[in-house]
């Protein structure tokens, strides 16, 4: 265990060197920044300067040396456009993308589930088999469009909800967070619906496929023989065991919906750091597209690595050693 | 194809039209009995149906609108934002509206269809033949070349694709070619993966140990006899991804990182009616998104379809 820990964790720090290497190297082909930055009212002397003070004079090995010491030092660069430290800027909007990605995620969590248990128990029933064209139809709705026809329908035509941003927060422990009031929730619902709504395709189908292995189990069919009550044999002995896939599966998808939230937010206009990576592509803020690409990478790293862990916690059979192989 | 005369009759040419009206022979071979068991699901029917009509109306394009929408001679600017159903001054109607240009949102879906469908089948195309030619070689050749390359795989199948093609496209800059090449780049891994998992079982068979036996090239027991045994579950990956690929560049060109303003394709036709949907005229963001949904929704159908039927697992 403690073996397979040191090597999953030498793996990814391997990784993420490999990574910032080659982001730094890709970002850093991408356009000239002193274009955009840099007003063309100034003299060459101030182009100059300006050049020298964000470093960009100097050669590419150099900046990436740089930018390796300091990144281990946690720093990793001041953002050309708000001349504050990327990290500081992505910390900041994190909070609003994380809440996003939770809340999404238990409503498909929840909503998938109870879905795919009901078709995998009846699966020719009518309402079994149009659960599951339904979820064809959750695969197949591009994200964005989603979001586009939900701000049609609920902000524009019958403005129930606002169309975009984050309304207003409360602190929690020193975090934004608009989960505690009206407006925020209101905010926050046609958001998550949006980010939501392919993950709970993917469960439901997910849960239908264990329902359907799992009810013809001899320990499904013993604890009914027992006489225990319907209810007691789903919620209890069938849905215990169709978790297994669906945990690993979700907690894999917590980290593509951190990603997915770059389409949500840039529709819903949320202020997370998706919308900040849009922006700064768009404004050719290298440090933060960097930034943000560290971070991630961090992000996903630490979740595949707790994935795995729970995993064996879930399921004894799976032996971590020889995952490692 | 021409009727064999009576009165000129060599073995050759009699011999033909026998083999051609020979039906009960020709069900029994694995291709028609898959046709056959194809049509008993009508949405996969239907979804195979739409497929065709979509690809055939893109391909033929200028000759099926009413108008050239990149054609800016034939633009009025005067007909801008008309609502679906308004009539025109050069043609008929505008079934489905016009954008602030006075563009038909027809033709310029028609046009879309054609740069999207192009995109997805491409990158398919071309991530399906690096990506097997990867996973076969990893699971004939084994060892640390194997190792090597599904890490690799690994590593790279644990970011998700959107994210991956939205960086690769900062980087590369806009343009048809170049969200092709992220896509591939973005979708190789899945073949390779799914290749190296059946050429496993596949070349502890004997018919690779007799190919290799009978002295072939490494090249001929690949591509001659392992590949060909390995493309059942290769065919329905293909088929989904071409959906996925069509509704990734949708996204990229929605958040701006895919294909240029000239070429639109249906992603960047639904990004520029964003703007005006807020004032309620909605036509301009709405029936790209329609044609987009109808595609990704037909090709799903083909796709859960032919997954049912090549499943070993399900095999009767």
């Amino acid at each position: 265990m403690l073996v397979y820990l040191i090597r999953r964790l030498g793996q990814s720090a391997l990784v993420l060197v490999v990574m910032a290497v080659l982001v730094f190297i890709g970002i850093y082909a991408i356009g000239n920044p002193v274009d955009v930055l840099i007003s063309p009212e100034a003299d060459l002397a101030e182009q100059q300067a300006t050049i020298a003070r964000l470093g960009l004079d100097r050669p590419l090995w150099e900046q990436l040396w740089l930018f390796l010491v300091n990144a281990v030092q946690g720093d990793l660069g001041r953002s050309f456009v708000h001349g504050v430290p990327a990290l500081r800027l992505i910390l900041e909007r994190l909070p609003a993308t994380l809440e996003l990605a939770l809340v999404a995620l238990v409503v498909a969590l929840s909503v998938g589930v109870f879905l795919g248990l009901w078709a995998g128990l009846k699966p020719d029933a009518l309402l079994g088999r149009s659960i599951m064209t339904g979820s064809i139809l959750g695969f197949s709705l591009p994200n964005f469009w989603l979001g586009l026809m939900l701000i049609l329908v609920f902000a524009v035509l019958l403005q129930w909800l606002p169309a975009g941003g984050r309304g207003e927060t409360v602190d929690l422990l020193g975090i934004r967070t608009s989960l505690f009031t009206l407006d925020g929730l209101s905010h926050l619902l046609l958001p998550a619906i949006t980010l939501a709504l392919y993950k709970t395709s993917l469960v439901i189908r997910l849960a239908r496929a264990g329902t359907r292995e799992v009810v013809l189990q001899d320990y499904v069919k013993f604890a009914r023989a027992k006489g225990l009550s319907p209810s007691r044999v789903i919620y209890v002995h069938v849905l215990k065991n169709i978790m297994i896939p669906v945990v690993t599966v979700v907690g894999l998808e917590l980290g593509s919906m951190i990603a997915f939230a770059v389409v949500t937010e840039t529709v819903f206009a949320w202020p997370g750091i998706g919308k900040l990576l849009i922006d700064s592509i768009v404004n050719l803020d290298r440090p933060v597209v960097v930034a943000y690409l560290m971070m991630t990478v961090f992000i996903f790293i630490l979740i595949n690595l707790a994935v795995d862990l729970l995993y064996s916690l879930l399921d004894p059979r799976v032996r971590l050693s020889e995952a490692g192989a | 194809m021409s009727e064999p005369d009576p009165g000129l009759s060599s073995g050759a040419v009699v011999a033909e039209p026998e083999t051609l009206h020979a039906p009960p022979p020709r069900l029994s071979s694995p291709l028609a009995r898959l046709a056959l068991d194809f049509c008993a699901s009508r949405p996969a029917v239907a979804g195979l149906a739409v497929i065709l009509v979509v690809a055939v109306a893109a391909i033929f394009a200028p000759l099926i609108v009413p108008q050239n929408p990149y054609d800016l001679a034939q633009l009025d600017i005067m007909d801008g934002t008309l609502p679906p159903g308004s009539p025109s001054y050069a043609f008929g109607t505008y079934w489905l509206g016009t954008d602030v240009q006075g563009r038909d949102m027809l033709s310029a879906i028609v046009y879309g269809l054609r740069i999207s469908l192009l995109v997805g089948s491409v990158s398919v195309a071309f991530a399906l033949v690096i990506g097997s030619a990867v996973g076969l070689v990893a699971a004939f050749f084994g060892g640390g070349l194997d190792s090597l390359l599904m890490r690799i795989v690994d590593i790279q199948l644990s970011f998700p694709a959107i994210l991956v093609a939205l960086i690769l496209l900062a980087i590369f800059g806009n343009g048809v070619d170049k969200v092709i090449i992220a896509l591939v780049i973005v979708q190789w891994a899945y073949y390779a993966r799914a290749v190296r998992g059946s050429a496993l079982v596949e070349r502890r068979k004997e018919y690779i140990d007799a190919a290799v036996c009978l002295g072939l090239g490494t090249r001929r027991v690949l591509f001659g006899h392992l590949l060909p045994n390995c493309l059942p579950p290769l065919i329905v990956i293909a088929t989904v991804q071409v959906a996925h690929a069509v509704a990734l560049e949708a996204t990229l060109s929605f958040l701006g990182v895919g294909v240029p303003i000239t070429e639109p394709s249906l992603g960047l036709l639904i990004a520029n009616g964003f703007e005006y949907m807020m004032s309620g005229r909605y036509w301009i963001s709405f029936f790209p998104g329609v044609a987009l949904v109808v595609v990704i929704v037909a090709i799903n159908l083909v796709g859960d379809r032919l997954r049912d039927l090549l499943n070993p697992r399900l095999q009767r």
